[in-house]
Parts: C-alpha cells; structure tokens; sequence
C-alpha cells in the first residue's frame, strides 16, 4: 500500500538501501557461522570475510644443518621441503633470504648467496641449498617466503565443543530446563485465562489489574527474596525443579494476559451452547477452549521457549554453576571468560546455542508474529 | 551422554506429567466429590452449584499461588530488605539509599542507564518505522524483514559474542579479524579498542541491543503502518502533500499508539538490560548499569542483600509510571467491552 | 409436557432493570414467538429462561417445579443460537453428539441417535465435514440438529434466521413451521425481531417493550385488538395510523388507530383531508401518504392508485375497523 508514496529517487535506490540495512543486519551473524567453520588457525590470522579467499601469509623456516649434507659431483646439497608434513596444501609464492625481503625471489629461481653458495626453493617448499665447500653450521640457513594457504573449512570446532568444552552436555541440560518450563506456564496460564475471562469469579477486575501490573515487574525485584526462600527450602535450591517453577512464576503475567484476551475473545455462543449441552467446565476448556486456542497457545509457546533457552540471569540465580546442570548460555559465558581469544571455540559455541532458536523461529515465525502483536498492539 | 539424555527425558517428563496430573486429579474429585448425576434432582443441582463455585479456584489457584510466591511476595519483601543490613537482619533505615546515593559505581549506572533509555527505544523506533516502511515496498520486503527479525531470536549472550567478535581488536600492523576495525583500516584509520574505550563503548553495547530489538519494532510497526487506512493516504495525495509530508503528518499519527507500546516496551527491557553488560565488559571501563551491578551486590563479597534490594527498588520505581499507565489502559479497556 | 410458568419475574445488572415483573404462561406443546424492538429484552428473557441468566426476583418454573438455580442443562432444554454457534473444530457427527456425550452415553447409542437425526434433516452425507465447510442453511439445521439429538421437552431460538439471505430465510421458516408440527409436544420459544416471522410461527405471541409484556395473545388477537398504542403500532405493515386530535374526539378517544387498509378514500370528501405528498406503487397495492393537519397518514389501496402527489385527498375510516385507545395509551372498550 505504501507505493502509493512515490520517493523520486528511483527504485534503485530503494534497493540498495534495503540491501545495505539487510547486509548490515546479518553479517555479524554470517561472520559467526562462517568462522565456526573455518581451520582454527586461519581464524586467527585472517578476517572471516576472505575465507573463501587463498590467504598469503608471511613465514620462515630453517633448512636441515650440516648433518644432512650430501657431497655430489665435488659439491656439498642439503635437500629438503619446508612444508613437509603440512599436508600439501600451502604452495609458496615468492621467497628470499632477509627478514625484510621474503617476496625478493619467485619460486623455483636458483640464487647466488655469496661464498659459492645457490639456494633454490620451489614452490612446493623442496629447496637444494648447494656449496662448493662443506657446509659447517649445526643450525641450517633461515629462509622467509611468503605462501599462499588455500581455504579449509572443517567441523572439527564442533566436535571440539560439544564433547570437550561441555557444550554437549549444556545442550541437553538447555532442553531439560527449556521444555517443562515452557510446557507448564502454558497449562497454567491457559486454565487461569479461561477461568479469568469465562468464570464467574470475585473480584475477577481486581486480579487482572494485578497482573496487568506484574507484566513490567523487573525480574530483579524478585531474585534477593526467592534465593533466600530456595536456599532455606532446600528441595527448590539449585534443582530443574525450583528453575521450571521461577520460569513459570516469571512467565505467567505475560502468559496470562496473552491468553486471556485471545479467549475472552472467542465467541460467547460456543461457550453457553456447550454448556446447554451439559458440557462443565473443564470438559468445555479442553474440548472447545484448548482446541481453538492453539494459534495462541502456539504464539506464547514460542516466547517462552525463546525466553527460557536464552535467559542467562535465572539460570546463574537458581542453577548455579554446578557444572551437571549448567546450561548453554552459562556455559557460553564461563567460555568468554576463560577461553575469551580462542575465536574457534566461541564461534562454534555461540552458534551451537543459537541454532535452536532460530530453527524454532524459522519454522514458525508466522505465530510468534501473531503473538508480537497480539502482545503488543492490543487496544492501542 | 546416553544416561545424561535418559535423565533428562525422565525429569521433563515426570515435571510436565506433574502438572497435567494436578488438574485432571483435582477436577476430577471434584467431579466425584460433587457428581453432577446424583440420584435426586435436588442434590445434583446443589452439587453442580459447589462444583461451579470450586472450580474456578482449581483453574486459577496454581497461577495465584506461583505469582504470589514468584512476584508479589518478592516485590514487598524487597522493600522491606531494602531498609535492612547485608544479611536481612537488622534495621538500618534509609542507609542503603544513602550508600547508593554516594556511591560512584552505582552513580555511573545511573547516568549510563539514563543514556541506554535515551538512545535505544530511539533509535529501535526509529530504524523500525524506516524499515517498516522501505521493506513494505519491495518485493522481497518479507524476506528482508525476517533477516532484520532473526536477531531477536538470539540470546543476549550469544549477540554478545558475536559482536565482541565484530568489536575484535588487534595491534596496529596485524591483520585485523574484527570487520569494525577492518573497514576502519581499509579506510585508512587506526584499529581501536572499541569496548574499554569509556564513554563511547556505551554506545557499542548499545549497539547490540539495538541490533536485536530493532526487528521487533519493524514487525509491529509495520502492521501498524499496514492497518493505516489507504484513503486518508489518497485523500492526502490530493490534496498535494508530497511522500514525506504524507510519512510524518499523515501516518506516523495515525500510528501513534502503536509507537508509545513500541516506546515503552524497549524502555521496559531496557532498564532491565543485564546479560549484554555482563558478558562484554561486566561493568568494568565505566560501563555499568543498574541490573548488573545488582547482580554483583547480591553475589560478590558474600553478597550485601540489602544494597542489592536498593538498587532492586530503584529499578521498580522507573518502571512504575509505565505499569500504572498499562494497568489504566487495561481497566479501560475492560470496562469498553468484554 | 413442559409447561413454563412465570411470576413476577425481574432481571438487573446492577442498576440497569432489563426485565420487569414478567409474568407468562406457557402451555406445553405450544409455540410462543418473542417480539419486540431492539433491546426491549426479548433475548435476555429467552437467556433466563434458558438459565444463561440469572433471575433476579421472581419464579421461573418449568414442569411445576422452581428451575431459578437449575443448570442450563438440566432442565430439559436445547438452544439455537443465533450464530448457530457450531463447534468449529468438530464434525457434523461431533457437534450433534457432542450433548449426548456429556451425558455419558454409550458410544452405540450415541450413534444410532445422532444418524436418526441427520438423516431426518438430511445431513447424513455431510456427518463427517467441518462447520466450515457447510452452506448456511446446512449450519441451520445442524444446530437444530443438535437440539433435536438431546430430545429436549423445550426449544429455545434466539432470531436463528436473522443470518440467512432473504430467500432462504422463507424457506428455512417454512421448515421450522414443518419441524414444530412433527413434534406437536415439544414447546417452543422463539425470539425474533421480525414480524413475519412471528405472525407466521406463533400460536401465540409475545410482545415486550424496555423489559415490560406489552400483549400477549394469537397472532390475529394482536392484529385485530392490539391493547394498546405500542402493539398497535408495532404490528402489523405498514404501521397503523395513530391519530390524535378532532378525528379522534370524533370517536370519543385520545388516539384513533386505522390501518392503511381500512380506509375509503375519495377525491370529494371524507372525514380526514390532506394532500398526497408522495405514491409508492408495488403493483398488487399502492400506498399513498398524505399530510393532513393531524400528521402524516399512509393509506393502503389495492391494485393502482388514481392519485398522484399534490392532489387534495379525503379519508374515511372503515367503521367497525377503528381502534380506540385512551391517554395512557390503552385500548378503550
């Protein structure tokens, strides 16, 4: 509808803004995804962008020492290969002799370097440093080159995290706090909406005042006075028990108020007419209430599970750091702490814990936009 | 692993049955307690009169109980501890108060939180509303929005490193990994240390707050924008106002509402910001806000309950104007219509 | 049998009285048709009836027995809801069984009742779809359907044709004329606005205003001796002439009421004069209206009519045919 507004500048340019916002939106995402996939050593030399890019990176090595020579035709060889080893997939571009000058030579060029001495090295890191004169060093002759390193793209960051960093293990305790606590605010909050918007109930307006309150109520408030309830409770304190029930507590005024409105919103007739058919009121909740509810039960599911699996503050409150019920986002955490530049184990991490949400939110996007708004643009 | 997966699926399973068996047992006997085809007429009535009377405590009991236990219980007794020493037990009056008042952490966050709350509802609205309306008129505009919108799925920590990786900071003369310092470079400028630069890292962690919740305000003002009505726009254009004229007279009035919610919202989350700050610099190169330094009162040192509570209260009270106005528009609403 | 009696009752929501001392006698078997305009409180007494409302003061016995607190469903009852209210996510089957269902029948018999029905309002080929897949007289009759299914002693329809077209509205009402003479015991109630529908279905009709029984009594009864102004001019189309002033003196009556029907008009002379302001021709009658000293006054001639607007007009009411009503508004003998 907003064509009708036409800007002068041409579509173009419209484009192009869109695209730059949008480049500018997800290249920070893209460049996690990327540099989890990448060698960990070229993640620490190079930009993420130039990973598809073969990288030049400067070098030096040590030819083999006097013990390696072999005499041939009156003159003394040392042979060999710098990159031996390395798996055959550097090649080396340009070569030389002084710390300032690893570019002087190309590959493959055959040079004087003084007292009868040639050196020679191929682009395939082989070299022949050959002398008229026995070669007297322990310690070979120090060559700089520059190689250029092909890109190399491997899951081995991955394997490396779930199994070694605790982030497998973190994954699972993620899913085992996430699901009973998404699960159980939404049967309460469904019973306590329709109970709210349906059933005769005293001071029904005073509750729901009350809970239009709670919506802003800062998390903050509540954690002094419920870690000294958990602590003194014991059965509560650092257990999968005591943190569904705070995720519950936490998300339930939300949760209620999202559902209330979408069921009191349902049609008055479908309630009355089952309960002319004899219907009470629990069979009305879970045959007609339930059933019709779904897109909003779907919508404040996907909020609470989105809440949950990244919240980091109730999880460091009531978990702890109990490291067989840490989580992911703690986990996550305690890593930029102590592996803070060990960029491949971040990456891979952060990207671990962050696959899930989006998956969720890909596939149904549609409700949690549904709940956006229904959250937000009521009544306004 | 296999054990550990066992487990767990055993703990969900026992704590979603849990709740599920509480409300089928206790409407259950309700049901059998009551029964509603008791042999005489006259008892069935009375009975089915109890149970309509009993259930809707059944429905809404768990709820009450868990926001009593979880939310209002907690909000008096943080008052209350407000006014006591560190370990809860004796009085001390408006001391808490008066530390805070004097403290030089807790006036950094005051002044840091206060710049959070001028330039992030902001700046999220306002890139919205540009969004909202540049996306509405392309044709791959859906797919923009979702990659605009996918940051919000995206857990605070995570946003952190992925930004402190955008941020990545190497000496002069190394190759840069950050892309901030990289384009800085290409460009001919010096690498910076962006986070424990003071004063402006503010505005970098900003950033990543911005970055997540600017799709937030797309989506919902969009269908604001969408719900405006084509004719007024029509009726504009006659009478000749031009593109721009149209945007801010025309609809962004017409939208108003929808922004104050939008507005306030992200004032909300705001004032509540405490993982970014945590994970990027924890506080430190005067970064501090309230949430996290909350958090340091309640665990660092053996933990002071009552400075911590302070800080708590002065939290809640910024976000008392914005609860009274929802509770009003909420009573209003109410009394309009069912 | 299902005698419905009524005493003295009333309904409040807090200040706002909707019905006043409502007293009614209804005799099983019969149909009763609640009229009256928007918001007179015909839908709430419908609702109290039904036991969706609670009574305020008074006795709402059904079978001689008080059912003031009785659930909705025990009282032997079945709604059609204006918007039939069908269960959207249950299928023709469900949504017919769904009572019987609630009354923990065997899974057999639920069956064999829920096919008798639809093959008695031929549903059968529709049992397994969605409401929404259905036609608006198909929705019709499923939620007859399900007041049917439940072998209730009373129906309750609240204006069940107002969300049908015109066309089908016709039809529909021929049916239910059909369905209430195959179940000559069961009572039925039936609250509309419209009153084709009531003067066509009633045995007797019911005429309420701002929660007060304005008449009650056969169709023909309210035509031909409306007690007073309001059923008079409520009625009957196009409405009945109220005339107060000399015309009416002349009858010894504050207010003369005389259909359009029942007037002898004449380009000479007449009891009434005025001039024709406007002519609607329909083809089989015409009706004219006229403005004379004492209002407007419509009249009703068959077939065409001589007059066109502007001409002098002169009418005389048709004796025996004129309704005398006092100042309070009531029918005089």
């Amino acid at each position: 509808m907003l064509d009708r507004i036409r800007l002068e500048p041409s579509r173009f340019v419209l484009h192009l803004a869109v695209f730059i916002i949008v480049a500018l939106w997800t290249l920070p995402t893209a460049g996690l995804l990327v540099s989890s996939l990448r060698d960990k050593d070229q993640i620490a030399v190079s930009g993420w962008w130039t990973a598809l890019s073969t990288s030049e990176q400067r070098s030096q090595a040590r030819t083999k020492g006097k013990a390696d020579q072999v005499e041939t035709d009156g003159k003394f060889v040392i042979a060999g290969n710098f990159f031996e080893g390395a798996g055959g997939h550097t090649s080396l571009s340009a070569w030389g002799t002084i710390v300032n000058k690893p570019d002087a030579n190309a590959p493959g060029a055959t040079v004087e370097i003084g007292e009868g001495q040639t050196l020679t090295v191929n682009a395939d890191g082989s070299y022949v440093w050959t002398n008229a004169n026995a070669f007297e060093d322990d310690r070979g002759r120090r060559i700089f080159y520059v190689s250029s390193v092909p890109p190399r793209f491997t899951t081995e960051n991955y394997e490396n995290v779930l199994f070694s960093q605790g982030i497998g293990r973190a994954f699972v305790n993620s899913l085992t706090v996430t699901i009973p606590a998404t699960i159980i605010p939404i049967l309460i909050a469904a019973f306590a909406a329709y109970a709210l918007a349906w059933m005769k109930i005293p001071g029904r307006g005073f509750i729901i005042a009350v809970i239009v309150g709670l919506l802003v109520v800062p998390l903050q408030m509540s954690l002094i006075p419920l870690l000294k309830i958990y602590n003194a409770s014991g059965f509560l304190s650092k257990t999968y028990l005591g943190i569904w029930l705070a995720h519950t507590g936490f998300g339930l005024p939300f949760a209620i108020y999202l559902l209330r409105s979408y069921i009191a919103g349902l049609p008055k007739d479908l309630i009355e007419s089952a309960q002319v058919d004899g219907a009470n009121d629990f069979k009305i909740f879970r045959r007609i209430i339930l059933p019709l509810s779904f897109p909003a039960l779907a919508s404040f599911a996907i909020f609470q599970f989105l809440w949950v699996w990244n919240d980091l503050l109730v999880a460091m409150v009531f978990l702890g750091s109990e490291s067989d019920k840490v989580v992911l986002t703690f986990q996550l955490n305690s890593l930029l702490g102590s592996r803070g530049g060990n960029w491949e184990i971040l990456t891979a991490s952060a990207f671990i814990t962050i696959i899930v949400p989006l998956l969720v939110f890909f596939s149904l996007q549609r409700y949690f936009v549904r709940g956006l708004l229904a959250g937000s643009v009521k009544g306004g | 692993m296999l054990g550990q997966l066992l487990y767990a699926l055993v703990t969900v399973v026992l704590g979603v049955g849990g709740c599920l068996g509480y409300f089928y047992v206790s409407n259950l006997l309700l049901d059998r307690i009551f029964p509603a085809s008791a042999s005489n007429d006259a008892a069935a009535v009375r009975n089915l009169k109890i149970q309509s009377s009993v259930r809707p405590w059944l429905f809404l009991g768990p709820a009450l109980i868990l926001l009593t236990v979880y939310l209002i219980y907690p909000v008096f007794q943080t008052i209350w501890l407000s006014f006591h020493d560190k370990a809860g037990t004796s009085f001390v009056g408006g001391a808490n108060y008066a530390w805070a008042m004097n403290d030089a952490q807790f006036r950094q966050s005051i002044f840091n939180n206060f710049l959070w709350l001028l330039v992030v509802p902001a700046a999220c609205t306002f890139f919205g509303l540009i969004i909202a309306v540049l996306t509405d008129r392309i044709w791959w505009g859906p797919l923009a929005k979702s990659l605009i919108f996918l940051p919000l799925a995206i857990s605070f920590v995570g946003a952190s490193v992925i930004w402190k990786f955008v941020y990545d900071y190497r000496g002069e003369g190394q190759e840069q990994i950050g892309i901030l310092n990289a384009v800085v470079e290409y460009f001919g400028g010096s690498p910076q240390v962006w986070i424990s630069t003071p004063f402006w890292n503010n505005f970098f962690l900003m950033v990543i707050l911005i970055w997540i919740q600017t799709g937030f305000a797309t989506v919902i003002l969009g269908a604001a924008l969408r719900g405006v009505p084509e004719d007024t726009l029509e009726a504009a254009t006659i009478d000749g106002a031009g593109p721009f004229k149209i945007f801010w007279r025309i609809m962004v009035p017409q939208i108003m509402s929808t922004i104050i919610v939008v507005w306030t919202t992200i004032t909300v989350l705001v004032l509540k910001v405490f993982d970014i700050v945590l994970t990027m610099t924890n506080g430190q190169w005067d970064t501090q806000v309230l949430a996290n330094l909350m958090y340091s009162w309640m665990f660092t040192g053996g933990g002071d309950f009552g400075r911590g509570a302070a800080i708590a209260i002065v939290i809640m009270l910024a976000v008392m104007p914005i609860m009274i106005w929802n509770i009003r528009q909420a009573s209003a609403e109410q009394k309009g219509g069912h | 049998m299902a005698d419905i009696k009524l005493t003295n009752l009333n309904k409040a929501y807090g200040a706002v009285h909707i019905l006043k001392d409502v007293n009614l006698d209804i005799t099983s078997g019969e149909f009763i048709v609640f009229v009256g305009p928007s918001g007179c409180g015909k839908s709430t007494l419908l609702r109290t009836i039904c036991g969706l409302e609670n009574i305020t003061s008074g006795v709402l016995e059904i079978d001689n027995a008080v059912v003031n607190d009785v659930p909705p469903s025990k009282r032997g009852i079945a709604m059609v809801f204006q918007s039939y209210a069908l269960y959207p996510h249950m299928s023709v089957y469900e949504n017919i069984g769904f009572a019987l269902e609630n009354q923990g029948l065997p899974r057999a018999e639920i069956r064999q009742k829920v096919e008798k029905v639809a093959d008695m309002l031929q549903l059968t080929p529709y049992l397994t779809r969605l409401p929404k897949a259905l036609s608006g007289g198909q929705r019709q009759r499923v939620a007859i359907g399900r007041a049917i299914v439940r072998g209730a002693k009373v129906f309750l329809f609240d204006e069940p044709l107002s969300n049908l077209d015109a066309a089908l509205r016709v039809q529909t009402r021929m049916e239910i004329a059909k369905l209430k003479r195959g179940m000559p015991n069961t009572t039925m109630i039936y609250v509309t606005h419209d009153q084709v529908e009531a003067m066509t279905l009633a045995d007797r009709i019911v005429v309420l205003q701002a929660g007060r029984v304005e008449q009650v009594g056969t169709p023909m009864e309210l035509y031909e001796s409306p007690a007073n102004t309001f059923v008079a001019g409520f009625i009957g189309s196009p409405k009945m002439n109220l005339i107060t002033g000399a015309p009416a003196a002349a009858h010894k009556a504050h207010t003369l009421g005389v259909r359009p029907e029942h007037f002898e008009v004449s380009k000479t002379a007449g009891a009434i004069s005025g001039t024709v302001e406007y002519t609607e021709v329909l083809g089989s009658d015409s009706f004219l209206y006229v403005t004379t000293p004492h209002g407007l006054i419509t009249v009703r001639e068959e077939g065409r009519t001589g007059f066109v607007p502007g001409d002098a007009i002169h009418m005389s009411p048709v004796a025996q045919m004129t309704h005398r009503f006092g100042e309070d508004g009531k029918r005089l003998p």
